[in-house]
């Protein structure tokens, strides 16, 4: 029964792809939108059921449905794994999966192609559920590699314009890069405990008999892996471009789900990871960088997704910084509540576009507070979270993360601190710049002004209510998440609230309002709006254009490669085909000299017959 | 009943082909491979019961050549490659009009003849004889039928032709020195052999020189490219999608357990020229212009992985390479099928000429894609099996194997997507594309069930093949 | 041993034998018309059609006569194609003159 239910958890969101791919042209958008959002539903209720039973009898629930592959050491098969880790997943990306369904009816009803949406969001709730209840690394690289796909899908929706297509072809390059540290990863422990399945690992690694470096190898395998999925340098760059999709699939992929995928790989891997300190180490620095030179790009962008896409790639390198302190319930806590409040930041971009027409240029905005109240309204508060507010969610789970930071290096804590500053700064420049002062774009646009639908604004506020509350589920007093995810991560010794974690509240609380008052001084006080990309100079163009870390890998990567290719085509090939040529030439050259002697004067032929047998039988009377 | 039923079949189909006429040739070549599908499925069931479908008997005295045909699980399922490839490449060929289609299709079915007859000899003359008598069907088809500038294909095809033959002609001198040591051509007596080291090193480059020009590994790999543009879609696909896979069924059946020392003298360096085939054709895939042009360097790198798993003895990379011949086999039949949808309609191969085709067909976007996908080797599709079990027997043998070799994932999405980008998207194509035919449709479905089937479900393959390589792997190291 | 190999002795067939192969092996040499060298290479034949009788006579061996009959039928049926094509050849190009048949000619 459970078995049954788990599958129907699982392939419901798969059915509904099935449906809106055969039969979605066939049926109304409408229609065609509600099973794809239904499906999603399903699951959702599901995973409350599982939830709920867990928390009862606090039983992981783990079975295998087939045997999949076959290596001569051990064998795979396709498990599944419902336990605290998997379920917590599992609630919030059904959760928030469903109302970015319920949010895309609306958004996407004008398009054509919206069938076609909902069948690629429901693959994508499909590979995220595989990835989150695989029992083993290998199932949970199905779903890896299959949200890479959705991702790829989604980003190039718009498939006439080739820009979006090159973004969504770099998302995809990028990541199997990523994919390829993830296999190695893979190979590697699958060869040291002969089993890819995560609590046998854990038993073999409590035994105690690993080779510590070959661990080592394979924890930074896998962190490679992470960093492709979940956006942190080197690999961070297909994020922001991937803002080519529609704005829900920004929300749903690249904001509150598929990006946590390497921060859940990580934490399920936790006790690879507690016995390589190294990879550790490197995991908080990867981290802490990440997030600051996200941040400062951040500061200065004028696309509103583009500044929420380098915000979720700061607030991720948080969550790794965490994650290289061994302190994954707080990544995990960090994950959460960065779900509620990005996918409503996300969405509520996406209501100011839909309002707008397409316009995504922020100087082309401003003053919507009054047309788009629920809007401004609802992403105001996700922004006070993600700037760390008290007592937003926000708040509670990022003051976390500097609390660990903290206690282990204060260097990072300091890098850690100066992101969460230029975070709370850019957050409220976007707030500012988009809904203070006068709008500034064609009157036509200003004729159009209006409020969302409330099938938009309703996912709106549920979210902006848990981004308001959803800090409740850790409150340094309670811990109900850490506890609950004790079964898994082992034991993590609270907080005891002493002068030491209010001070370190207290700062983190200043650094934020120093962040808002500055933006407040720069946007509303001096009035500013950015410059038009032209007059950009300086250091503040070498930060607009990203530091040039695009170019760089085009330079150093891309750009070789082609080059490569292009020599291999045009020189190397021919030259590999003169060789084998040059057997054919030899033999011609042979014929040539050969057929002067075929002069075709037969008295000469016999002459020169005549004159081997003589040869021929002289030579035999001197042999004998 | 035993294997000989599928030779005689596919020879009768082919000489009914022939006496059909030009009008009903398809036909009676569709009905003739049909029949010999199901035959070879029916011998499937009887081997999977323990029947013995093998067939032994005698043929010239001396030199002692006996007419063995050895049906093990590896044979039965390069065979059954053979016998479901080809009705699926007859059929896709419905939409075309080819000149004297009588003597067209009797040489596809002679050709399957000679393959499936490949795959099964167990006598090493015998397997000579079908080795290079597959070679004289797919000649003509590439020279009498193919496209493009008919002296410059005149000389792609005649390379090809006299290239594949002289690399042969080595193989026949080492079957000549080992018939002079044995005193037979039989598998088993060439596997008992004790040959000194000097001797299996001199063996083993000739089957070697053999086989890397018909798989093709790096350098030897020249011809392949402009034979694949030049040839007929159908040649192509034959070539690619089973004559390739002649050389690596050889390298596992042949080579290795007749020279199983000199294989593992050998090793880090056969290794190394595969994996630098995988990297090579790669990145060579990335600038081409013509799609088929294109594929074939997509296909040279594929088997290049194939083959290191080949070569590094063990039953991981074995059954991996196995796995991935197969599903190599689909793929790029399936992939070469698209091509020729897309000439048929815009009568072209060149990439810069497509794109924008998406809008109007969305069926053949979606085969497409998924194509596309299981070529880069997404999980699910059979692909995945075999690469990643291939991958992991490359990590077994040495981690720097693995990364080098999986650069193919990263590479192989860069190529593939960059071709499907630049034929499919984009702004909506002037010219018009009528979507696929249902008899089109029917041959792309074919090859995506099975590939997501078995990618899911890859157990039955696995278990045929497995006991046949765990038998070679003892001879390997007895 | 009294037949007429005794009388005349083996060296004399020899001589014979040599010297009728010589002058086969001139006549071809020299001679342009090819029906004289096409009976030259008969009289090399029979020259050694000759020596083989001799010897088989010398070692009381009948095998030598065997191969004889064997060469003379041989060498009848060579003459009947050989003359054929020599006409034909006389046909198409006039002449039989061995210089002229340089068809072959690389």
């Amino acid at each position: 029964m459970e078995k049954n239910l788990a599958l129907v958890l699982l392939l419901s969101p798969f059915v509904g792809f099935l449906f809106n791919i055969f039969f979605g042209k066939k049926v109304s958008r409408t229609v065609s939108g509600a099973i794809g959002t239904l499906t999603v539903v399903l699951s959702f209720l599901l995973s409350i059921c599982f939830f709920s039973q867990l928390n009862q009898s606090g039983k992981p629930f783990e079975f295998s449905v087939f045997d999949w592959i076959q290596v001569s050491n051990f064998k795979l098969d396709f498990g599944i794994l419902l336990d605290q880790l998997s379920l917590l997943w599992l609630l919030f990306v059904t959760g928030i999966g469903s109302l970015i369904h319920l949010y895309s009816i609306s958004y996407m009803h004008d398009d054509e192609n919206m069938h076609k949406f909902f069948a690629y969001l429901n693959l994508f709730v499909f590979f995220m559920i595989t990835l989150v209840v695989g029992s083993n690394l290998l199932v949970m690289f199905i779903g890896w590699e299959g949200v890479g796909l959705c991702s790829y899908l989604l980003i190039g929706f718009w498939y006439k314009n080739q820009d979006y297509n090159d973004a969504a072809k770099k998302a995809f390059i990028m990541n199997r890069v990523g994919d390829l540290g993830f296999l190695i990863g893979m190979f590697i422990i699958g060869a040291l405990f002969s089993t890819l399945n995560y609590a046998e690992i854990k038993t073999a690694l409590a035994a105690g008999n690993a080779d510590t470096a070959l661990l080592g190898v394979a924890a930074l395998c896998l962190f490679i892996g992470a960093t492709g999925k979940s956006a942190q340098l080197p690999l961070y760059t297909w994020l922001p471009d991937a803002m080519a999709g529609p704005t829900p699939v920004s929300a749903l992929i690249h904001a509150a789900t598929m990006v946590t995928a390497g921060i859940f790989m990580v934490t399920r891997m936790n006790f690879v990871f507690d016995l390589t300190p190294d990879v550790q180490n490197i995991i908080a620095i990867v981290g802490a960088l990440t997030a600051l030179v996200a941040a400062s790009i951040g500061l200065l962008q004028n696309d509103i997704k583009k500044v929420l896409a380098y915000s979720t790639v700061s607030q991720l390198g948080l969550m790794f910084l965490a994650l290289g302190f061994g302190a994954y319930n707080v990544a995990v806590f960090h994950v959460i509540t960065h779900a509620f409040f990005k996918a409503c930041l996300f969405l509520g971009s996406g209501s100011v576009i839909h309002g707008l027409h397409g316009e995504q240029d922020m100087r082309n905005m401003g003053g919507l507070r009054k047309a788009m109240p629920i809007t401004f309204w609802t992403m105001m508060i996700s922004t006070l979270a993600i700037a760390g507010i008290f007592p937003f969610a926000g708040f509670w789970s990022k003051d976390e993360i500097l609390m660990v930071a903290f206690e282990h290096n204060k260097v990072l804590y300091v890098i850690a601190s100066i992101a969460s500053i230029m975070t709370a700064f850019y957050m409220f420049r976007l707030m500012y710049l988009t809904f203070f002062r006068e709008f500034r774009g064609t009157e036509e646009q200003k004729h159009h002004l209006h409020e969302s639908p409330s099938l938009i604004t309703i996912p709106l506020i549920i979210l902006a209510v848990l981004a308001v509350i959803g800090g409740a589920i850790n409150l340094p007093g309670s811990m109900w998440l850490t506890h609950f995810l004790e079964p898994i991560l082992g034991k993590h010794e609270a907080h005891a609230l002493g002068t030491h974690e209010f001070m370190l509240m207290g700062v983190a609380l200043v650094g934020a309002l120093v962040g808002i008052l500055w933006a407040n001084a720069k946007y509303i006080k001096q009035a500013f709006v950015p410059k038009s990309d032209a007059e950009i100079t300086g250091f503040n163009k070498t930060i607009y254009d990203k530091y040039y870390v695009d170019e760089f890998y085009t330079f150093l990567i891309v750009k070789p490669i082609n080059g490569l290719s292009n020599f291999f085509r045009t020189t190397l090939e021919p030259a590999l085909g003169k060789v084998v040529f040059s057997f054919g030439s030899l033999a011609n050259g042979l014929g040539t000299q050969g057929k002067k002697i075929q002069n075709g004067n037969i008295g000469l032929y016999l002459f020169v017959f005549v004159i081997g047998v003589c040869a021929i039988i002289t030579y035999l009377f001197i042999a004998q | 009943m035993d294997v000989t039923t599928i030779l005689l079949l596919l020879l009768v189909g082919a000489v009914a082909t022939f006496l059909a006429g030009d009008k009903l040739a398809s036909k009676v070549a569709l009905v003739f491979s049909l029949g010999t599908l199901g035959v070879s499925l029916s011998l499937l069931n009887q081997l999977l019961q323990g029947t013995d479908i093998s067939f032994v008997g005698t043929w010239i005295d001396n030199p002692k050549v006996a007419l063995a045909f050895k049906a093990d699980g590896l044979a039965m399922a390069m065979v059954l490659l053979t016998t479901a490839l080809t009705p699926l490449i007859v059929f896709s060929s419905f939409g075309n009009h080819f000149n004297n289609s009588k003597n067209f299709y009797a040489l596809v079915l002679f050709m399957a003849f000679a393959m499936a007859g490949t795959f099964l000899a167990a006598d090493g003359l015998l397997y000579y004889i079908f080795w290079e008598l597959a070679l004289i069907p797919i000649y003509f088809i590439a020279l009498v039928w193919g496209n493009g500038d008919a002296e410059e294909r005149k000389k792609a095809v005649l390379k090809f032709f006299i290239y594949t033959l002289g690399g042969s002609l080595f193989m026949l001198i080492a079957f000549a020195y080992l018939y002079s040591k044995a005193g037979s051509f039989l598998l088993e007596d060439l596997y008992n052999l004790d040959l000194s080291a000097g001797e299996e090193s001199w063996i083993f480059l000739a089957f070697f020189l053999a086989y890397a020009i018909k798989i093709p590994i790096i350098p030897f790999h020249t011809w392949q490219a402009k034979v694949y543009q030049k040839a007929p879609t159908v040649g192509t696909m034959l070539l690619s999608g089973i004559m390739l896979k002649m050389g690596l069924y050889s390298v596992i059946r042949w080579q290795l357990p007749i020279a199983p020392h000199a294989a593992k003298e050998y090793m880090p360096i056969l290794i190394g020229l595969s994996i630098a085939g995988v990297i090579y054709g790669s990145i060579v895939a990335l600038r081409q212009k013509d799609l088929k042009k294109l594929l074939a360097y997509s296909s040279l790198a594929h088997v290049g992985l194939i083959a290191a798993g080949c070569y590094t003895l063990t039953l991981d990379g074995l059954s991996g390479a196995v796995a991935q011949m197969i599903a190599h086999g689909f793929v790029i039949v399936g992939l070469f099928f698209v091509a020729e949808i897309i000439y048929r309609r815009y009568e072209t191969r060149t990439i810069t000429d497509m794109g924008g085709i998406r809008t109007q067909t969305p069926k053949f976007t979606s085969m497409f894609m998924i194509l596309v996908l299981a070529s880069v080797a997404l999980p699910g599709t059979y692909n995945f099996v075999g690469e990643f079990t291939v991958l992991y027997s490359l990590s077994q043998a040495n981690l720097w194997f693995a990364v080098l070799g999986g650069t193919t994932i990263i590479l192989g999405a860069y190529y593939m997507l960059k071709m499907f980008q630049n034929v499919m998207l984009g702004e909506t194509n002037a010219k018009a594309f009528a979507d696929v035919t249902s008899s089109e449709a029917i041959t792309l479905v074919a090859i995506i069930a099975f590939l997501l089937f078995f990618g899911l479900y890859p157990k039955p393959i696995t278990d045929l093949v497995e006991p046949t390589l765990k038998e070679i792997l003892a001879v390997i190291n007895k | 041993m009294n037949n007429i190999l005794n009388q005349i002795g083996i060296e004399n067939y020899i001589f014979l034998s040599v010297l009728l192969f010589c002058i086969g092996v001139f006549g071809v040499l020299y001679r342009r018309n090819a029906i004289i060298v096409f009976m030259s290479i008969e009289i090399m034949l029979n020259a050694v059609n000759l020596l083989f009788v001799a010897f088989s006579t010398y070692h009381q061996d009948s095998e030598g006569q065997v191969f004889v009959f064997f060469s003379m039928a041989v060498a009848a049926a060579e003459v009947a194609v050989g003359l054929a094509i020599l006409v034909s050849v006389f046909r198409n190009l006039g002449s039989i003159d061995i210089d002229n048949l340089k068809n072959l000619k690389g």
